[in-house]
């Protein structure tokens, strides 16, 4: 049997994850949403008009398809970045009204709101059951830097600024401006009856990139906001509780 | 090292797979010493039970001596014997507090799944799918128990691994399934399948002061087992034209104060209804068959308490609610909480007063255990409990 005992899965990361990730800033949004399916439509209309035509004149074709595709799917024109024009609505703080999507998920914790309050206000603990979340710096003390994977894998960050505090009760983040994932959610904390500990409720909003499409996409996968807010949930709750996350992962399996 | 994997619906197989390791702080390892096959893995082999993959280790029922130990583990050193409860509980949740070890809140990573199909998810288990968290089991040599300051029991010196082994679920089991019952004095308790829980839920029913156990099944092997103890009367359900009459006859016409299904989703019978059950399983329109639940419900006493310790997965058909309605009774089931039982049921060891190892019929190596599922789930060659010794 090994002499040393491995490193836990649960927060201490292996060298390797501890190492820098491969920084990709996603390009910013300068499509409007209503465009964005435009040019898809209209890309692919020209990409089936190139494999009917065939010959030099289908390539262009099909080339200026595949492009009106690419900038419908990803929201960026490389064309309009150069223009310095923008069809997209402006970014502000936090998620833009009606676009964008909202999940609101309560659990209950056996432990009181202070401890999990103190807990979650001190952002460097989120990646400890946040699981998409690398790492976060702490800038100041409203402010912090968050480090994460995309549904895609793709390593994404952005700024969070604590908009509201009430100790023990309430806890509102925003992203800052011209973060590439605008997201925003509040926690609230309230005592639940009768000694079973604190009921604690988060409403979480986000607009992922690639904007509804992300959200279509990622449903399919399976892996969808309201599904990682209830696991980051489950996951709080056994961290605040027992002190780890549940876990079989590096545990031995057979031939398959 | 070596380990028994699942690798399809009747396969089985030994393979060799890497040692387990020390993952999270209240893991410890075990170096596992004897180990037996449950009623429930042929659930697994039978292929009832979903999200099981190929390579998963198997097995629930097992003990041994620590042989590592995470840095939060104080209760526990190296070499100490303990035996393993097959449900892995942190002992901090609403659940764990109120001894409700089983509905543990923290220790499944797959509770989406387990939520997806039943509501809520409970804890997770040893080498019982991917739903109960996908650990790997414990018919291997070696086993990862985590939160080991809450499930493993020492075993003191002097105590043969075989008479201790059977704490770590079927005990337990028989024994809740027979507390369940609420049994008063006076009270025939009936007890559908003689399989290694049945017969342990027998004894534990007489210990608990039933005046008789009525014990039925279709293999005259298990039901001879049962009979042993003279308090207990042997009902052949294939043998017996009308069983719902026997049963009355043996109660003085009352019905039996509690009934114990411990036969669960994989019933066999010979009726009409089992027939149908038979067709919609084999189709897939239903998950279980209750053929059991169905004969206990109607055979139970007016207010008496049905006690489910029989696994049941999903769904079933034709369920005479209106009879269980009509007659007032009460209901108990669930998975073991196992944690609860386990220091009390080994006191009853030590003093005598039980010796489980009496079902024991097969005593093998682990290369021998694939094989050894088959028998089982024939009921070959007198078998009714495998035990391995890796």
């Amino acid at each position: 049997m090994a002499e040393s005992i491995p490193v836990s899965e649960g927060f201490q990361k292996t060298e390797q994850q501890n190492q820098e990730p491969q920084i990709q800033r996603q390009p910013p949004l300068n499509v409007g949403e209503a465009e964005r399916y435009g040019s898809i439509a209209s890309g692919a209309a020209l990409v089936l008009a190139a494999i009917a035509r065939r010959g030099v004149g289908g390539l262009i074709l099909g080339g200026l398809g595949a492009m009106f595709i690419q900038r419908g799917l990803t929201g960026h024109c490389a064309l309009y970045e150069r223009m310095g024009i923008t069809s997209a609505p402006r970014q502000r703080h936090g998620v833009p009204g009606s676009v964008g999507v909202k999940v609101e998920r309560s659990i209950t914790i056996n432990r009181p709101a202070a401890e999990i309050f103190r807990f979650v206000r001190d952002a460097r603990n989120l990646p400890k059951f946040m699981k998409h979340l690398e790492r976060v710096d702490v800038i100041d003390e409203k402010h912090s830097h968050w480090v994460a994977k995309s549904f895609s894998g793709r390593v994404i960050e952005w700024d969070v600024e604590i908009v509201n505090e009430h100790p023990d009760e309430l806890l509102t983040w925003e992203s800052a401006a011209g973060s590439p994932v605008p997201n925003a959610g509040t926690v609230r904390l309230k005592a639940a009856p009768n000694g079973r500990g604190t009921e604690v409720r988060i409403a979480f909003e986000v607009y992922p990139p690639a904007g509804m499409l992300g959200v279509f996409g990622a449903k399919l996968v399976g892996a969808t906001p309201e599904q990682e807010v209830e696991e980051d949930l489950a996951m709080l709750k056994q961290v605040s509780e027992t002190g780890e996350v549940a876990t079989t992962k590096g545990q031995p399996m057979g031939r398959h | 090292m070596k380990a028994i994997t699942w690798q399809g619906w009747h396969k089985v197989e030994l393979d060799e797979v890497p040692d387990p390791q020390i993952i999270n702080p209240h893991d410890i390892v075990v170096r596992v010493t004897l180990t037996a096959i449950c009623g429930s893995d042929l659930h697994l082999y039978d292929g009832f039970i979903p999200t099981m993959e190929r390579g998963d280790i198997l097995g629930h029922e097992f003990m041994g001596e620590v042989v590592a130990l995470g840095s939060e583990v104080k209760n526990l050193k190296e070499g100490d014997r303990v035996v393993v409860p097959f449900a892995i509980s942190c002992g901090r949740c609403f659940f764990c507090e109120r001894q409700l070890f089983s509905l543990c809140d923290n220790t499944n990573p797959n509770a989406y799944l387990a939520e997806k199909v039943y509501g809520s998810s409970g804890a997770g288990l040893f080498g019982y799918s991917h739903m109960y968290g996908g650990y790997a089991g414990g018919q291997a040599q070696y086993v990862r128990v985590p939160f080991a300051d809450i499930g493993p029991l020492k075993i003191p010196e002097g105590l043969e691994d075989e008479k201790v082994l059977f704490l770590s679920d079927i005990l337990p089991t028989a024994y809740m399934a027979a507390e369940n019952c609420n049994i008063q004095q006076g009270d025939i308790v009936a007890v559908w399948g003689c399989g290694p829980v049945g017969l342990l839920a027998t004894r534990c029913a007489l210990l608990l002061g039933a005046e008789r156990v009525i014990a039925i099944d279709r293999v005259k092997d298990r039901l001879a087992l049962a009979c042993a103890d003279e308090r207990v009367i042997a009902l052949n359900s294939d043998k017996t034209t009308d069983l719902q009459e026997a049963l009355k006859e043996l109660t003085g016409g009352r019905g039996p104060d509690s009934c114990i299904d411990a036969v669960g989703m994989e019933a066999h019978g010979t009726s009409l209804g089992a027939v149908y059950d038979q067709a919609k399983t084999a189709t897939f329109l239903a998950t279980d068959r209750p053929t059991v639940l169905r004969q206990a419900i109607m055979a139970c006493r007016k207010a008496g308490t049905l006690s489910i310790p029989g696994v049941y997965g999903g769904f079933l058909d034709k369920i005479p609610l209106g009879a269980a309605f009509a007659k007032g009774l009460t209901f108990r089931m669930g998975q073991t909480h196992v944690h609860r039982y386990m220091k009390p049921l080994l006191e009853r060891i030590e003093r005598g007063e039980l010796d489980p190892s009496f079902i024991i019929s097969h005593r093998l190596s682990l290369e021998e255990g694939p094989g050894a599922y088959e028998t089982f789930r024939r009921k070959e060659d007198h078998c009714t409990k495998v035990v391995m010794r890796p």
